[in-house]
Protein backbone atom coordinates (compact mmCIF):
# COMPACT_ATOMS: atom_id res chain seq x y z
CA UNK A 1 0.00 0.00 0.00
CA UNK A 2 2.74 2.30 1.21
CA UNK A 3 5.23 1.04 -1.61
CA UNK A 4 2.08 1.59 -4.25
CA UNK A 5 1.35 5.20 -2.85
CA UNK A 6 5.21 6.44 -2.79
CA UNK A 7 5.15 7.19 -6.71
CA UNK A 8 4.89 11.23 -7.09
CA UNK A 9 3.17 10.50 -10.13
CA UNK A 10 0.47 8.92 -8.50
CA UNK A 11 0.62 10.81 -5.43
CA UNK A 12 -0.22 13.52 -7.54
CA UNK A 13 -2.85 12.11 -9.35
CA UNK A 14 -4.72 10.71 -5.82
CA UNK A 15 -4.03 14.00 -3.99
CA UNK A 16 -5.83 15.77 -6.40
CA UNK A 17 -8.80 14.28 -6.01
CA UNK A 18 -8.09 13.69 -1.88
CA UNK A 19 -7.72 17.80 -1.35
CA UNK A 20 -11.13 19.23 -2.20
CA UNK A 21 -12.72 16.26 0.25
CA UNK A 22 -10.56 16.52 2.95
CA UNK A 23 -10.69 20.26 2.62
CA UNK A 24 -14.61 20.62 3.04
CA UNK A 25 -15.11 17.52 5.69
CA UNK A 26 -12.28 18.92 7.75
CA UNK A 27 -13.83 22.68 7.60
CA UNK A 28 -17.22 20.78 8.56
CA UNK A 29 -15.77 19.01 11.12
CA UNK A 30 -13.88 22.27 12.47
CA UNK A 31 -17.62 24.24 12.45
CA UNK A 32 -19.51 21.71 14.07
CA UNK A 33 -16.44 21.10 16.66
CA UNK A 34 -16.52 25.07 16.96
CA UNK A 35 -19.64 25.56 17.98
CA UNK A 36 -19.84 22.69 20.29
CA UNK A 37 -16.92 23.18 22.21
CA UNK A 38 -18.06 27.18 22.55
CA UNK A 39 -22.04 27.07 23.00
CA UNK A 40 -23.04 23.77 23.42
CA UNK A 41 -20.84 21.98 25.84
CA UNK A 42 -21.36 23.33 29.47
CA UNK A 43 -18.55 24.86 31.36
CA UNK A 44 -16.59 22.82 33.68
CA UNK A 45 -17.74 23.14 37.31
CA UNK A 46 -14.34 24.16 38.86
CA UNK A 47 -12.46 25.68 35.93
CA UNK A 48 -15.67 28.02 34.40
CA UNK A 49 -15.67 28.35 31.29
CA UNK A 50 -11.83 28.39 30.59
CA UNK A 51 -12.36 24.53 30.08
CA UNK A 52 -13.32 26.26 26.69
CA UNK A 53 -9.68 26.32 25.84
CA UNK A 54 -8.93 22.72 26.35
CA UNK A 55 -11.28 22.50 22.84
CA UNK A 56 -8.09 23.62 21.00
CA UNK A 57 -5.39 23.29 23.43
CA UNK A 58 -5.27 19.45 23.39
CA UNK A 59 -6.07 18.56 19.95
CA UNK A 60 -3.29 20.92 19.09
CA UNK A 61 -1.28 19.12 21.80
CA UNK A 62 -2.04 15.63 19.89
CA UNK A 63 -1.29 16.79 16.69
CA UNK A 64 2.15 18.25 17.80
CA UNK A 65 3.21 14.95 18.97
CA UNK A 66 1.62 12.94 15.71
CA UNK A 67 3.43 15.11 12.88
CA UNK A 68 6.21 14.81 14.92
CA UNK A 69 6.19 10.92 15.17
CA UNK A 70 5.22 11.37 10.95
CA UNK A 71 7.76 13.86 10.54
CA UNK A 72 10.93 10.65 11.93
CA UNK A 73 9.25 8.14 10.40
CA UNK A 74 8.96 9.80 6.74
CA UNK A 75 12.37 10.52 7.74
CA UNK A 76 13.53 6.75 8.81
CA UNK A 77 12.31 5.71 5.27
CA UNK A 78 13.94 8.37 3.33
CA UNK A 79 17.06 7.84 5.04
CA UNK A 80 17.13 3.87 4.46
CA UNK A 81 15.24 3.95 0.96
CA UNK A 82 16.12 7.05 -0.24
CA UNK A 83 12.42 7.66 -1.38
CA UNK A 84 12.26 11.19 -2.39
CA UNK A 85 8.34 11.06 -1.32
CA UNK A 86 9.21 10.50 2.03
CA UNK A 87 11.59 13.01 2.08
CA UNK A 88 9.39 15.47 0.89
CA UNK A 89 6.80 14.37 2.97
CA UNK A 90 8.69 14.67 6.04
CA UNK A 91 10.39 18.36 5.10
CA UNK A 92 6.61 19.43 4.34
CA UNK A 93 4.94 18.15 7.60
CA UNK A 94 7.54 19.74 9.76
CA UNK A 95 5.62 23.51 9.59
CA UNK A 96 2.48 22.45 10.24
CA UNK A 97 3.68 20.36 13.55
CA UNK A 98 5.65 23.70 14.31
CA UNK A 99 2.17 25.62 13.49
CA UNK A 100 0.15 23.16 16.26
CA UNK A 101 3.00 23.28 18.78
CA UNK A 102 2.85 27.06 18.55
CA UNK A 103 -1.00 26.69 19.09
CA UNK A 104 -0.61 24.30 22.00
CA UNK A 105 2.01 26.85 23.87
CA UNK A 106 0.37 29.31 23.53
CA UNK A 107 -3.45 28.45 24.16
CA UNK A 108 -1.78 26.93 27.35
CA UNK A 109 -0.31 29.59 28.76
CA UNK A 110 -3.61 31.58 28.43
CA UNK A 111 -5.33 28.71 30.28
CA UNK A 112 -2.62 28.63 32.82
CA UNK A 113 -2.85 32.28 34.07
CA UNK A 114 -6.31 32.19 34.74
CA UNK A 115 -6.24 28.57 36.16
CA UNK A 116 -2.48 28.21 37.84
CA UNK A 117 -2.09 32.05 38.18
CA UNK A 118 0.93 31.79 36.37
CA UNK A 119 1.88 32.04 32.22
CA UNK A 120 4.45 29.89 32.01
CA UNK A 121 6.12 27.35 35.36
CA UNK A 122 9.37 25.56 34.22
CA UNK A 123 7.64 21.96 34.43
CA UNK A 124 8.32 18.96 32.81
CA UNK A 125 5.49 19.20 30.73
CA UNK A 126 5.79 22.74 29.79
CA UNK A 127 9.56 22.13 28.81
CA UNK A 128 9.25 19.02 27.38
CA UNK A 129 6.85 20.37 24.98
CA UNK A 130 9.49 23.45 24.82
CA UNK A 131 12.25 21.48 23.44
CA UNK A 132 9.89 19.75 20.93
CA UNK A 133 8.86 23.35 19.42
CA UNK A 134 12.66 23.86 19.23
CA UNK A 135 13.47 20.25 17.81
CA UNK A 136 10.72 21.33 14.91
CA UNK A 137 12.50 24.44 14.43
CA UNK A 138 15.93 22.98 14.23
CA UNK A 139 14.53 20.74 11.90
CA UNK A 140 12.97 23.23 9.22
CA UNK A 141 16.30 25.02 9.79
CA UNK A 142 18.49 22.55 9.21
CA UNK A 143 16.89 21.40 5.99
CA UNK A 144 16.94 24.22 4.30
CA UNK A 145 20.51 25.36 5.16
CA UNK A 146 21.57 23.28 2.02
CA UNK A 147 22.03 24.49 -2.07
CA UNK A 148 20.95 21.33 -2.42
CA UNK A 149 17.48 19.97 -1.05
CA UNK A 150 18.39 15.67 -0.84
CA UNK A 151 21.76 16.94 1.64
CA UNK A 152 19.49 19.18 3.83
CA UNK A 153 16.87 16.39 3.65
CA UNK A 154 19.48 14.18 4.94
CA UNK A 155 20.70 16.15 8.37
CA UNK A 156 17.07 17.05 9.14
CA UNK A 157 15.99 13.65 9.42
CA UNK A 158 19.35 12.37 11.39
CA UNK A 159 17.91 14.69 13.99
CA UNK A 160 14.35 14.39 13.75
CA UNK A 161 15.41 10.71 14.19
CA UNK A 162 17.51 11.85 17.69
CA UNK A 163 14.50 13.97 18.87
CA UNK A 164 12.44 11.04 19.18
CA UNK A 165 13.24 10.55 22.07
CA UNK A 166 11.48 13.27 23.17
CA UNK A 167 8.24 12.05 22.71
CA UNK A 168 7.94 9.61 25.58
CA UNK A 169 9.53 11.96 27.75
CA UNK A 170 6.20 14.46 27.08
CA UNK A 171 3.67 11.53 26.63
CA UNK A 172 5.00 10.23 30.31
CA UNK A 173 6.53 14.07 32.25
CA UNK A 174 3.54 13.94 33.87
CA UNK A 175 3.85 10.56 35.47
CA UNK A 176 7.09 10.66 36.20
CA UNK A 177 7.59 13.73 37.69
CA UNK A 178 5.89 15.58 40.19
CA UNK A 179 4.45 18.38 37.77
CA UNK A 180 1.74 21.00 37.56
CA UNK A 181 0.36 19.98 34.04
CA UNK A 182 -2.45 17.64 34.84
CA UNK A 183 -2.28 13.58 33.92
CA UNK A 184 -3.63 12.38 31.15
CA UNK A 185 -7.61 12.21 30.90
CA UNK A 186 -8.51 10.54 27.34
CA UNK A 187 -6.07 8.69 26.38
CA UNK A 188 -5.54 6.61 29.80
CA UNK A 189 -5.64 2.96 30.78
CA UNK A 190 -9.33 2.75 31.71
CA UNK A 191 -10.86 4.60 29.17
CA UNK A 192 -11.04 8.69 29.59
CA UNK A 193 -11.84 10.46 32.66
CA UNK A 194 -13.69 12.85 31.16
CA UNK A 195 -17.80 13.13 30.37
CA UNK A 196 -19.02 12.61 27.05
CA UNK A 197 -20.18 16.29 26.87
CA UNK A 198 -16.74 17.69 26.96
CA UNK A 199 -15.44 14.52 25.19
CA UNK A 200 -17.74 14.84 21.99
CA UNK A 201 -16.44 18.30 21.14
CA UNK A 202 -13.31 17.57 22.06
CA UNK A 203 -12.66 14.60 19.27
CA UNK A 204 -14.84 16.07 17.62
CA UNK A 205 -12.11 19.43 17.25
CA UNK A 206 -9.29 16.64 17.15
CA UNK A 207 -10.82 15.02 13.83
CA UNK A 208 -11.08 18.35 12.54
CA UNK A 209 -7.74 19.10 13.12
CA UNK A 210 -6.60 15.79 11.64
CA UNK A 211 -7.90 16.47 8.89
CA UNK A 212 -6.60 19.74 8.72
CA UNK A 213 -3.21 18.13 8.94
CA UNK A 214 -3.81 15.95 5.89
CA UNK A 215 -5.30 19.01 3.80
CA UNK A 216 -2.22 20.96 4.52
CA UNK A 217 0.24 18.03 3.89
CA UNK A 218 -1.04 17.23 0.90
CA UNK A 219 -1.46 20.95 -0.78
CA UNK A 220 2.62 21.34 0.51
CA UNK A 221 3.77 18.14 -0.67
CA UNK A 222 2.18 19.02 -4.21
CA UNK A 223 3.78 22.39 -3.87
CA UNK A 224 7.25 20.75 -3.26
CA UNK A 225 6.87 18.53 -6.48
CA UNK A 226 6.11 21.26 -8.44
CA UNK A 227 8.84 23.01 -7.86
CA UNK A 228 11.35 20.12 -8.51
CA UNK A 229 10.04 19.22 -11.49
CA UNK A 230 10.60 22.58 -12.34
CA UNK A 231 14.00 22.52 -11.04
CA UNK A 232 14.17 19.32 -13.20
CA UNK A 233 12.62 20.88 -16.52
CA UNK A 234 15.26 23.85 -15.77
CA UNK A 235 17.82 21.80 -15.60
CA UNK A 236 17.07 19.32 -19.09
CA UNK A 237 16.68 22.21 -20.59
CA UNK A 238 20.09 23.70 -19.63
CA UNK A 239 18.58 26.93 -19.09
CA UNK A 240 19.91 26.97 -15.64
CA UNK A 241 23.72 27.05 -15.00
CA UNK A 242 23.92 23.13 -14.85
CA UNK A 243 27.95 23.65 -14.30
CA UNK A 244 28.02 24.83 -11.04
CA UNK A 245 25.88 22.02 -9.42
CA UNK A 246 27.22 18.77 -8.30
CA UNK A 247 26.44 15.71 -10.17
CA UNK A 248 24.21 14.51 -7.39
CA UNK A 249 21.87 17.58 -7.11
CA UNK A 250 21.34 16.90 -10.72
CA UNK A 251 20.55 13.16 -9.75
CA UNK A 252 18.66 14.09 -6.87
CA UNK A 253 16.26 16.60 -9.10
CA UNK A 254 15.90 13.86 -12.04
CA UNK A 255 14.67 11.23 -9.45
CA UNK A 256 12.35 13.75 -7.48
CA UNK A 257 10.59 14.81 -10.82
CA UNK A 258 7.07 12.37 -11.12
CA UNK B 1 -32.96 33.46 23.75
CA UNK B 2 -29.31 33.08 23.60
CA UNK B 3 -27.91 36.07 25.61
CA UNK B 4 -24.82 37.37 23.31
CA UNK B 5 -23.34 39.63 25.93
CA UNK B 6 -22.80 36.72 28.25
CA UNK B 7 -21.50 34.20 25.87
CA UNK B 8 -19.05 36.86 24.85
CA UNK B 9 -17.95 37.49 28.47
CA UNK B 10 -17.27 33.64 28.79
CA UNK B 11 -17.65 33.72 32.85
CA UNK B 12 -15.81 36.27 33.27
CA UNK B 13 -12.58 34.69 31.46
CA UNK B 14 -13.59 36.01 27.85
CA UNK B 15 -9.80 37.64 28.39
CA UNK B 16 -8.09 34.52 27.94
CA UNK B 17 -11.13 32.14 25.90
CA UNK B 18 -11.27 34.59 23.13
CA UNK B 19 -7.27 35.01 22.69
CA UNK B 20 -6.89 31.18 22.67
CA UNK B 21 -9.31 31.05 19.52
CA UNK B 22 -7.52 33.76 18.10
CA UNK B 23 -4.28 32.35 18.62
CA UNK B 24 -5.44 28.86 17.11
CA UNK B 25 -7.43 30.34 13.98
CA UNK B 26 -4.67 33.14 12.91
CA UNK B 27 -1.78 30.46 13.33
CA UNK B 28 -3.37 27.87 11.59
CA UNK B 29 -5.28 30.16 9.02
CA UNK B 30 -2.11 31.31 8.34
CA UNK B 31 -0.65 28.76 7.96
CA UNK B 32 -3.56 27.55 5.57
CA UNK B 33 -3.57 30.18 3.21
CA UNK B 34 0.43 30.46 2.79
CA UNK B 35 0.59 26.82 1.68
CA UNK B 36 -2.64 27.23 -0.64
CA UNK B 37 -0.64 30.46 -2.32
CA UNK B 38 2.30 28.86 -2.56
CA UNK B 39 0.59 25.97 -3.69
CA UNK B 40 -1.08 28.66 -6.82
CA UNK B 41 2.02 30.09 -7.66
CA UNK B 42 3.91 26.51 -8.04
CA UNK B 43 1.47 25.41 -10.28
CA UNK B 44 1.59 28.42 -12.75
CA UNK B 45 5.21 29.01 -12.74
CA UNK B 46 5.57 24.71 -13.68
CA UNK B 47 2.55 25.04 -16.50
CA UNK B 48 4.33 28.22 -17.27
CA UNK B 49 7.60 26.60 -18.23
CA UNK B 50 6.52 23.72 -19.86
CA UNK B 51 4.57 25.96 -22.55
CA UNK B 52 7.63 27.50 -23.09
CA UNK B 53 9.70 24.49 -23.25
CA UNK B 54 7.02 23.19 -25.88
CA UNK B 55 6.95 26.71 -27.83
CA UNK B 56 11.11 26.72 -27.73
CA UNK B 57 11.13 22.74 -29.63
Amino acid sequence: MINWLANPARFMRLSAKAVPWCGWVAVLALAVGLFWSLVVAPPDYQQGDTVRIMYVHVPAAWMALSVYLFVAVASAVALVWRHPLAEVAARSAAPIGAAFTFVCLATGSLWGRPMWGAWWVWDARLTSVLILFFLYLGYIALANAFDDPSRGGRAGAVLALVGVVNLPIIKFSVDWWNTLHQPASVMRAGGPRIDISMLAPLLIMALGFTLLFAVLLMVRMRTALNERKAMALRLNAGSAPVARLDRERVVSARTAMP
Amino acid sequence: MVDIGAFLAMGGYAGFVWPAYGVAFTVLGGLALFSWRRYRQSTVALERLQQDLRNRR
